[in-house]
C-alpha cells in the first residue's frame, strides 16, 4: 500500500514539475507579490501636498512654514483659513497631510518656553501617512535644534493626529497577509484543480474502478502542494527578513509550525472544494471567488475587521485566514509565544478536522 | 449530377510540411462539379492536414490548390465564405435552440433575414422539427443533431461541403437517413468532401482516394478499386494500402 | 461458471427535473473465457451499463455480479480482479508511455514484469515510444497503452467501453486481434462498439437500441435469426432508383448500402422480374436485382423497426 501511495505522489509531483507554465506562477508569485509590497513599504514620498493654517503668522511659524516650502519632501498646496477647512480639504483627497499652528505660536514659545504644532495625516495610506510625520517631525526637529543652537530655551511640541486609519494598520500587515494569500491560492485552488482535472479526463474513472483506495488518492493529492507551500512560505520569510528588514520578532519554529497546520487547513478545504465540483472552471471560480476574495476582505488584512459592521464581523470568524493572519503577527511582529496563540491554533485545527471529515464523507467512491 | 469537366477543387503538388515532418506530400487532385468525394486515410496519414488547406485554415508549404475557384494560398477569405463545413466534434452551439443556430449561421454567411426564414422554414419540413424550433440543440437525439448540422452547414447554399467523420456514433438507420440527405445534396449540385473511418461508407461516395504517409495512394471509384486491389469491398482496399504505411502518429 | 451476470437491469438519472432512462431491464450472462460485444449507436446504454459492471454506477433496480461477486455490496473485491478502459482516452497525458505502465502496475500492486506475457505483443509495439508523452501518440498507439495499462494486473475480466472508436481500420484490426489473443488467455472479455461490423469478431454479441437489447446472440444465429427475402437493388441513376423503389407498393423498406440498395418486401410483392420491369419503365437501365443474405447492420435496422412490448 505503502508503494502505491508513494507511486501516486511521485505522479503528483511529474504532473507539476511537466506544467512548467504553473509552476512559475506558483514560485514567482510570493516573489513578486513580497517585492511589490515591499517597493511600497519602502516607498519615499516626494513633494506630499500638504496644507497649513497658521493664525499666528509671526516670524517663528513663518520660518517653520519656509523650512517645509524649502524642502523636497512637501509642496504646499493651501493655506487654510479657518479649522473648518481643514477637513473639507482632506475629503477632497488634494492633501496628505496638515500643519497646524496655534494663535500666537512665537508668542507661546518666547514666554512659555514652549509651543505645539498639530499634524494631521491622511492614514487611509498608512506608508504615506507614516512617512510625512515622519519627516514633518524632522523638519520640525530641525528648526528646534536651530533654536537650541541660539541657546535659548525653547521647545517645540508636535502633536500627532491619524485620520481614517488610526492604528496605522498596514505597513507589517503585509506580509502576514501575503503568506495567508499564497498558502491559500497554492493549497486551496491547485488542490482542487488538480483533483477536480482527473474527473474531467476520466482518469478518475480507471483510479475508481482499481483498488487504490479513495483516502489514498486524497491524501497523494495533498503532500506535494503542502510541500510547495512550504518552500513558498520559506522563500516569503526569506524576502521580508532580507529584503523587507522585517525581523521575525518570535519564534521561528512555531511560526513554521503554525503555517503547516494553515497549509493543512487550506488543503482540506481544497479538496472538499474538488469533491464537490466536477469541472476545472467551477472549482477555480468557488476557489476564488468563495475563498480568496472572503480571505482578502475578511480576514482583518486589507481593512481591520474591528471596524466593520458586526455581520461581517461575525462572518469572519469562518475565515480561516483570519485566525492565522492573528497568528502570524503575534509571533513575527509583537513576539509572542504559544501562550498567546494557543487558542487560534485550536480553532484551525477543528477547522481542519471538521473540513477532513466533510471531505471523506463526500468523496464518491463511484461516480454518481 | 456530376460534372466531369468542371472542377471544385484541383490540387497540383499540394505540400504542407512542419518541420522536418512532410505531413502532405505533393499531393494532386481533382473533384468534380456534384460528386461525393470520399477522402480516406489512416489517423496521421495526412488527412487532416489536406482538409484544413483546402479549407482555409492553413496555408500550403508548396504546390497550388484552388477551391470553388480561389488560391488557397491567397484568397482564403473567399473560400470560407463559399464552403459548408460540419465535423463531429464541433458544429452546433447545444445551448442555443434549433431555431437560434440557423439565424447565427445564416447571420455569420451574411444572408438576409428573410432568406434566413425561408431557409429555416424548409429545413424544419424536411427534417420534422416543427416541435422542436425552440428547443435547446442539446436536448435534441443525437441523429437529429447531425440531421441537423449537416442541413446548417449548407444552410447558406455552399457549391462546396466538407464533412469531417460526420457519421460517428449513429444508429445504423439515422446513419443512412444522413446518407440521404447527402444524395439529395449532391443531386442538386452541391460537391460533398467526406471523410470517414466506416469503411462500408466508403463505398457511398462517387470517387474515393486514399492517403497513406501524405501521398494518394490510390483514388477512384470503389468499383474500380475493389476491382484493381481484387478486393471484397473497400475495407479490403484500404487494408492492402494502409498497412504499407510506415510511419504513425496524428 | 458466468463470468458475468446481470438480472434486470434498469438505470435512470436525473436531468434536471427529467428523469432519463438509460437502460430498461436489461439482462445477459457473459461466461468464462467469452468475448462478449455489447453493440448499438451513441445513448444506446452501453457505457451505463459498463459503469454499472465495473462498480462505478449503481443500478437503479436489478442485481448484476462480476467474477461471482455483487457489483454493489461487494464493489471492492471485484476492482480488485477486473480491468477498465473507459470511452474516451484516459491516460495521464503529461506522462511518458513508461510513466503510465509504471504508475498504473504500482497501483495494482504490482510490476510490468509480473505479468508480461499478457501485455507482451501490445507492450512490443508501443515500447519504441516509452519514453514519448501519452498525449502525443497517434489514435492506436493511444489504445494500445490503454490496454496495456487496463490488463497490467493481468484481470479477470476485462470491459472495454468503445476501443476503436475515432481510429482506423488498421489499427481496429489489431485491436481485434489482440483481443482474440487476450481471449485464449483465459480472459473473459465485455466490449462494447458502435461498430456493427465488429459483431461478426465477438463470440456473442447484444444488440442495444435505446436502453433496451434487441437480442442476445451468436453473431451467426442473429444473422440466420432474420429470415425475410432480402433483395439488393443497382441501377443506373442511383439517386433516381431511391424515390422508384419507394414509390414501388410491393417493397416494405429501401436501405442505401454502398453502392446499392437493400430492400424488403411487403406482401404485394411478386417477383424480382416485376419490380426490373417496373424500373425499366421507370427510365432505368443497368438494373441488378439479387437475392441477399441478411448482415448484421441489416438484423440491426429491422429489429430496430419491431414495436417494443
Amino acid at each position: 500500500m505503502f508503494a502505491q501511495f508513494l507511486s501516486f505522489v511521485k505522479k503528483e509531483f511529474l504532473h507539476i514539475w511537466r506544467d512548467k507554465r504553473t509552476l512559475f506562477i506558483l514560485f514567482g508569485m510570493p516573489v513578486v507579490q513580497i517585492t511589490l509590497f515591499g517597493f511600497a513599504l519602502t516607498n519615499e514620498v516626494k513633494n506630499a501636498k500638504i496644507a497649513i493654517l497658521d493664525p499666528s503668522k509671526d516670524a517663528s511659524s513663518l520660518r517653520i512654514t519656509q523650512r517645509f516650502a524649502a524642502s523636497q519632501y512637501f509642496d504646499i498646496e493651501q493655506e487654510l483659513q479657518s479649522p473648518q477647512q481643514i477637513e473639507s480639504a482632506f475629503k477632497e483627497g488634494k492633501i496628505k497631510m496638515a500643519l497646524i499652528f496655534p494663535t500666537q505660536f512665537e508668542y507661546n514659545l518666547q514666554h512659555g518656553g514652549q509651543a505645539s504644532i498639530q499634524i494631521i495625516a491622511d492614514a487611509s495610506d498608512p506608508n504615506v501617512a507614516t512617512t510625512v510625520t515622519n519627516y514633518a517631525n524632522a523638519i520640525i526637529g530641525d528648526e528646534q535644534q536651530a533654536l537650541l543652537g541660539s541657546k535659548l530655551p525653547y521647545n517645540i511640541n508636535t502633536s500627532m493626529r491619524m485620520l481614517y486609519n488610526p492604528q496605522l494598520k498596514g505597513a507589517y500587515n503585509f506580509v502576514p497577509g501575503v503568506m495567508a494569500m499564497i498558502l491559500l491560492l497554492v493549497s486551496t485552488m491547485m488542490t482542487s484543480i488538480s483533483v477536480v482535472r482527473e474527473k474531467e479526463n476520466g482518469t478518475m474513472e480507471i483510479l475508481l474502478a482499481s483498488p487504490l483506495r479513495p483516502i489514498l488518492i486524497i491524501i497523494a493529492k495533498a503532500i506535494p502542494y503542502l510541500l510547495l507551500s512550504m518552500v513558498n512560505i520559506g522563500t516569503i520569510l526569506l524576502l521580508s527578513v532580507f529584503a523587507l528588514d522585517l525581523p521575525i520578532a518570535g519564534s521561528l519554529g512555531l511560526l513554521l509550525a503554525t503555517s503547516m497546520l494553515f497549509t493543512i487547513t487550506a488543503l482540506s478545504l481544497g479538496l472538499l472544494i474538488s469533491t464537490l465540483t466536477a469541472s476545472q472552471q467551477i472549482a477555480m471560480l468557488i476557489s476564488l471567488v468563495g475563498m480568496f476574495l472572503p480571505t482578502l476582505m475578511l480576514s482583518g488584512f486589507m481593512f481591520p475587521i474591528e471596524n466593520m459592521p458586526i455581520p461581517l464581523q461575525v462572518m469572519s470568524n469562518i475565515i480561516p485566514a483570519k485566525w492565522y493572519f492573528i497568528i502570524v503577527k503575534s509571533i513575527m511582529i509583537k513576539g509572542l509565544g504559544i501562550a498567546a496563540i494557543w487558542k487560534e491554533m485550536l480553532i484551525l485545527t477543528g477547522m481542519t478536522i471538521g473540513l477532513i471529515a466533510l471531505t471523506a464523507r463526500k468523496f464518491k467512491i463511484r461516480l454518481e | 449530377m456530376i460534372d466531369t469537366n468542371s472542377h471544385i477543387i484541383t490540387a497540383n503538388k499540394l505540400t504542407k510540411t512542419f518541420g522536418d515532418f512532410t505531413a502532405v506530400d505533393a499531393i494532386s487532385l481533382d473533384v468534380h462539379k456534384g460528386e461525393i468525394f470520399g477522402f480516406l486515410g489512416a489517423n496521421g496519414a495526412g488527412k487532416s492536414t489536406a482538409m484544413r488547406m483546402f479549407c482555409g485554415l492553413l496555408s500550403p508549404t508548396s504546390g497550388e490548390a484552388s477551391v470553388a475557384g480561389f488560391d488557397v494560398r491567397t484568397q482564403s477569405e473567399m473560400i470560407k465564405r463559399n464552403i459548408g463545413y460540419m465535423s463531429q466534434k464541433f458544429s452546433l452551439y447545444e445551448d442555443l435552440t434549433v431555431r437560434e443556430n440557423m439565424r447565427l449561421y445564416g447571420g455569420i454567411y451574411g444572408m438576409s433575414t428573410a432568406a434566413i426564414k425561408q431557409k429555416t422554414a424548409s429545413i424544419v419540413e424536411e427534417l420534422h422539427l416543427q416541435h422542436e424550433l425552440n428547443s435547446l440543440v442539446k436536448t435534441l437525439p443525437l441523429g437529429w443533431k447531425q440531421k441537423l448540422a449537416f442541413s446548417v452547414a449548407i444552410f447558406h447554399n455552399p457549391p462546396l461541403v466538407f464533412l469531417d467523420e460526420p457519421t460517428g456514433g449513429v444508429d445504423p438507420i439515422t446513419r443512412r437517413e444522413f446518407w440521404e440527405m447527402i444524395y439529395r445534396a449532391a443531386n442538386a449540385g452541391t460537391t460533398v468532401f467526406v471523410t470517414t473511418h466506416y469503411m462500408d461508407e466508403a463505398e457511398y461516395c462517387n470517387r474515393v482516394c486514399i492517403m497513406v504517409d501524405g501521398k494518394i495512394e490510390a483514388m477512384d471509384t470503389p468499383a474500380q478499386l475493389r476491382q484493381q486491389f481484387r478486393a471484397q469491398g473497400m475495407e479490403d482496399v484500404f487494408l492492402q494500402l494502409a498497412r504499407k504505411a510506415k510511419r504513425s502518429g496524428d | 461458471m458466468y463470468s458475468i451476470t446481470a438480472h434486470n437491469i434498469g438505470k435512470e438519472y436525473k436531468n434536471g427535473k427529467a428523469v432519463v432512462t438509460a437502460l430498461r431491464d436489461v439482462s445477459l450472462q457473459v461466461k468464462a473465457g467469452e468475448l462478449f460485444g455489447l453493440i448499438g449507436p451513441d445513448g444506446a446504454g452501453k457505457t451505463s451499463l459498463l459503469r454499472i459492471l465495473t462498480t462505478l454506477l449503481l443500478p437503479t433496480k436489478g442485481t448484476a455480479s462480476v467474477a461471482g461477486l455483487d457489483v454493489v455490496k461487494e464493489y471492492k473485491k471485484i476492482r480488485q480482479k477486473i480491468g477498465y478502459m473507459p470511452g474516451r482516452f484516459s491516460l495521464y497525458q503529461d506522462l511518458s508511455v513508461q510513466e503510465n505502465l509504471d504508475f498504473f502496475a504500482s497501483i495494482f500492486n504490482t510490476s510490468i514484469e509480473a505479468n508480461y506475457h499478457l501485455i507482451k505483443d501490445i507492450y512490443e509495439q508501443i515500447a519504441p515510444f516509452k519514453h514519448r508523452k501519452a498525449g502525443k501518440l497517434s489514435g492506436g498507439m493511444k489504445q494500445k497503452l490503454a490496454l496495456s495499462c487496463a490488463l497490467i494486473h493481468k484481470p479477470e475480466v476485462l470491459f472495454l467501453d468503445e476501443p476503436t472508436t475515432g481510429v482506423d481500420v488498421v489499427s481496429r484490426k489489431e485491436f481485434w486481434q489482440m483481443l482474440q489473443h487476450l481471449k485464449q488467455e483465459g480472459l473473459s472479455i465485455l466490449v462494447a462498439t458502435p461498430y456493427m461490423d465488429e459483431a461478426a469478431l465477438c463470440d456473442r454479441v447484444a444488440l442495444m437500441q435505446d436502453g433496451r437489447f434487441l437480442q442476445i446472440n451468436t453473431p451467426e444465429d442473429i444473422i440466420h435469426s432474420y429470415t425475410q427475402p432480402l433483395w439488393s437493388v443497382k441501377a443506373s441513376s442511383m439517386y433516381a432508383l431511391l424515390q422508384h423503389l419507394r414509390d414501388y407498393s410491393g417493397i416494405d423498406t429501401v436501405f442505401p448500402f454502398g453502392e446499392t440498395y437493400h430492400i424488403t418486401t411487403s406482401h404485394t410483392w411478386q417477383s424480382p422480374e416485376a419490380l426490373h420491369q417496373y424500373l425499366q419503365q421507370q427510365g432505368q437501365e443497368q438494373i441488378t436485382i439479387q437475392r441477399i443474405t441478411a448482415n448484421i447492420e441489416d438484423v440491426f435496422m429491422h429489429l430496430m423497426n419491431q414495436p417494443h412490448d
